[in-house]
């Protein structure tokens, strides 16, 4: 009796403990929306209203005429079909696949080499890596415009250094060959700073006792950095290669100034067909229809990266 | 639990504020009424270059006086400039007045976005054909222009005095000139040949010169035309960097000595003139046979009226009217280096600037690129400049690459 009359008490009191909690829990959930509601409204406005605009862009024969008079044909999945069946489709999704895949790797690559190294301490080090910095902060158009130059077949200054060591010069904008190398290069020179400023950043929230400790244990250089760094190092590394990928997917600028997509389209990636598909050839629901193929592969990107980042969590908790 | 009850209201406010704010913003202000004429007006150009740019800027003060108008001018870049009209046309946001490249008037005509300039009283009357001609969509006149412009063959005196050898008049001249010239860093030609209109436009006077036609680019003559210039950089007598040169670029390697002769246009004039130490002449394209004539690509920007208002519209007629008006045409074709676009003023003007004499022989024949396609050239120019370069590039003959452009745009 006793027994369970406690245990309806404490029921009880449980059932009015749920009551009033819910009751300011609707209080802060209001507040929450409030706070929510700016950024929800930005991102409607923002990207959710363009990026609608585009998928019903996709699904319809936009024209130039469409721009003024707002009058465009649905034609279903037309565009979808007109562009993978395009023979240029599948040079662009390789080329957008070598772009990405070479600059991510080699900017990460160098990144994290150039981290370690400003981890250890001398003089110098800092102004050193701030001058690092000076890549990303130059406009693109800029950078673009003197890697051009310097890539120039008879008078750019790579091929004079080539030309110095007796080797032959690289016909780097106008072989079909060289010409993707050239961008992917132009573009890790552009990635290396960002990588090597949140990877710098990582290194340092490792506490040094640590490395000591690991350097007690007997462990060498590589050891440390194989068993140590790297693995500490996992969740910003996740972060750098997914903005990374976001980054480098979406390039545009870089091969539009380097070599507007040429020669023969040899550097043609998703971005710069789909401009081309729109204001080259005023098929503007077929670029449209190009840029959501291409957001697709981002979001699905994205996602691998969330479902990993969470088991990444999961694994630190458990 | 206070904080929290009057920050949520305030929130809202903000936010409904903030909401408004945009939706004010876009509703269109309510018409002005018609009839009279706006004070200001606003324009848009592609004259970004300091020199031009700053010419431009002089006209519009000049004409800006004249009506008693006030311009307000806004510039993008070349490539720039249709995906902004495209953008303003769908908001409804268009400039007063336009200056835009002559091959695409006609697509921003046929959308509707253009008022014709005869609504203005402006006359039509005196201009080159070909200009009228590429200003015109379904017999109305939506653009003309102050000045028009062609490419030519410039050589560098000195060096082609040195080789002995008279500037080229046909393409085994020019071929045999550019071959002799060519050695110690330097190459006998440099063109333009950019995936880009500007590779087009400086492919087809070899193209229409050997009868090429654009309805049909991969007919033998177009080949022949295309094989031509192939071979050229194949020789080596021009540069590989053709492909990635833009006309500037091109300009530079004049100057600099790196080339000793150029496919170019007369906006350069100034620019060569510059450099005292540059010796140089001008002779028409060079064509494939003897006594044939070069049938260059017309060049030069039109100017437009959008639809706005009434009021507004009048007011840039008037400025369009004034800055085609056959003064400030010859002070501005002056500044800049361009062919009036009147025979009359262009004739005069032949008189006295001897050095144009060869492009306005040129424009007298040459061809608006607009002429057989209409609105469906852009998209066969974007094709024409990619088979370009896969002919250059050696990635494709020219006959294979031709075949390519004509099958993506039929």
């Amino acid at each position: 009796m006793t027994v369970t009359g406690t245990r309806a008490n404490r029921g009880d009191r449980e059932g009015t403990a749920v009551a009033s909690s819910s009751g300011s829990r609707r209080h802060t959930g209001w507040a929450a929306l409030g706070f929510l509601l700016p950024a929800l409204v930005y991102l409607v406005v923002f990207f959710g209203y363009p990026l609608l605009n585009n998928v019903s862009m996709s699904f319809r024969d936009f024209t130039v005429r469409s721009f003024y008079t707002g009058q465009a044909p649905f034609v279903g999945l037309r565009n979808y079909a007109a562009v993978l069946q395009n023979p240029l489709f599948g040079p662009a999704m390789l080329d957008t696949v070598l772009f990405t895949v070479g600059s991510i790797v080699f900017q990460f690559g160098i990144g994290l080499a150039l981290a370690v190294f400003f981890q250890g301490r001398f003089p110098g080090g800092t102004t050193l890596r701030s001058l690092l910095l000076l890549p990303w902060l130059l406009p693109l158009v800029v950078s673009g415009a003197v890697w051009r130059w310097m890539f120039d077949q008879d008078h750019g200054i790579l091929n004079a250094g080539l030309r110095a060591l007796h080797l032959a010069p690289v016909p780097w904008l106008t072989s079909t060959t060289w010409a993707l190398p050239a961008v992917i290069l132009t573009n890790i020179w552009i990635g290396v700073p960002f990588n090597l400023v949140i990877l710098h950043g990582g290194l340092r929230a490792i506490p040094s006792a640590l490395y000591e400790a690991a350097a007690l244990d007997g462990a060498n250089a590589w050891q440390r950095f194989r068993h140590l760094t790297l693995p500490l190092l996992r969740p910003v590394t996740g972060v750098v290669l997914m903005l990374g990928l976001v980054y480098t997917i979406k390039v545009f600028d870089v091969i539009m100034v380097v070599t507007g997509g040429g020669p023969a389209d040899a550097t043609q990636t998703l971005t710069t067909w789909s401009y081309r598909l729109s204001f080259g050839g005023f098929a503007f629901g077929q670029g449209a229809a190009a840029g959501n193929i291409l957001i697709l592969i981002a979001t699905a990107c994205g996602l691998l990266y969330l479902r990993s980042a969470r088991v990444t969590l999961a694994e630190a908790a458990s | 639990m206070s904080t929290t009850k009057w920050c949520v209201p305030v929130l809202i406010a903000a936010v409904a504020a903030m909401c408004t704010a945009m939706c004010t913003a876009c509703t269109p202000g309510p018409p002005a009424a018609g009839g009279g004429s706006a004070t200001s007006i606003t324009e848009l150009d592609y004259y970004t270059d300091a020199e031009g740019s700053a010419a431009w800027q002089q006209n519009l003060d000049s004409c800006g006086r004249q009506t008693g108008i006030t311009i307000a001018r806004q510039q993008v870049p070349t490539d720039q400039l249709l995906p902004t009209v495209l953008r303003a046309a769908g908001s409804h946001s268009l400039p007063n007045l336009l200056m835009t490249d002559n091959p695409t008037i006609q697509q921003i005509a046929a959308t509707g976005a253009l008022t014709p300039v005869t609504d203005y009283g402006i006359a039509t009357e005196g201009y080159y054909d070909s200009i009228l001609k590429a200003g015109t969509y379904q017999g109305k006149v939506y653009g003309l222009a102050p000045g028009v412009n062609g490419l030519a063959l410039f050589y560098n005196k000195d060096m082609l005095g040195e080789a002995g050898i008279q500037p080229p008049s046909t393409w085994d001249d020019l071929r045999a000139a550019a071959t002799r010239l060519t050695g110690n860093g330097r190459y006998g030609l440099a063109f333009s040949a950019v995936p880009s209109e500007e590779g087009t436009w400086q492919f087809l006077p070899f193209f229409w010169s050997n009868g090429g036609d654009l309805s049909q680019v991969d007919s033998p003559q177009a080949t022949v035309a295309l094989q031509f210039l192939t071979d050229l950089v194949s020789a080596g007598a021009a540069s590989k960097s053709v492909l990635t040169w833009k006309q500037d670029d091109v300009t530079n390697q004049f100057v600099s000595g790196d080339a000793a002769m150029m496919i170019n246009g007369s906006w350069n004039l100034n620019k060569l003139d510059a450099d005292s130490a540059l010796r140089y002449g001008i002779v028409p394209i060079p064509v494939p046979h003897p006594g044939d004539t070069p049938t260059v690509a017309l060049g030069g920007e039109v100017g437009a009226v959008p639809v706005t208002n009434p009021d507004a519209q009048q007011a840039a007629g008037k400025v369009l009217s004034c800055l085609l008006s056959e003064q400030n045409m010859l002070t501005w074709d002056t500044a800049h280096s361009l062919v009036p676009a009147k025979t009359a003023v262009a004739a005069e003007y032949g008189q006295r600037y001897p050095q144009m004499r060869s492009f306005i022989d040129e424009v007298a024949t040459a061809k608006s690129r607009t002429a057989e396609l209409g609105e469906k050239y852009q998209p066969l120019s974007t094709a024409l400049g990619t088979a370009i370069q896969s002919a250059l590039t050696g990635r494709q003959t020219p006959a294979q690459a031709l075949h390519e452009a004509a099958k993506a745009t039929s």
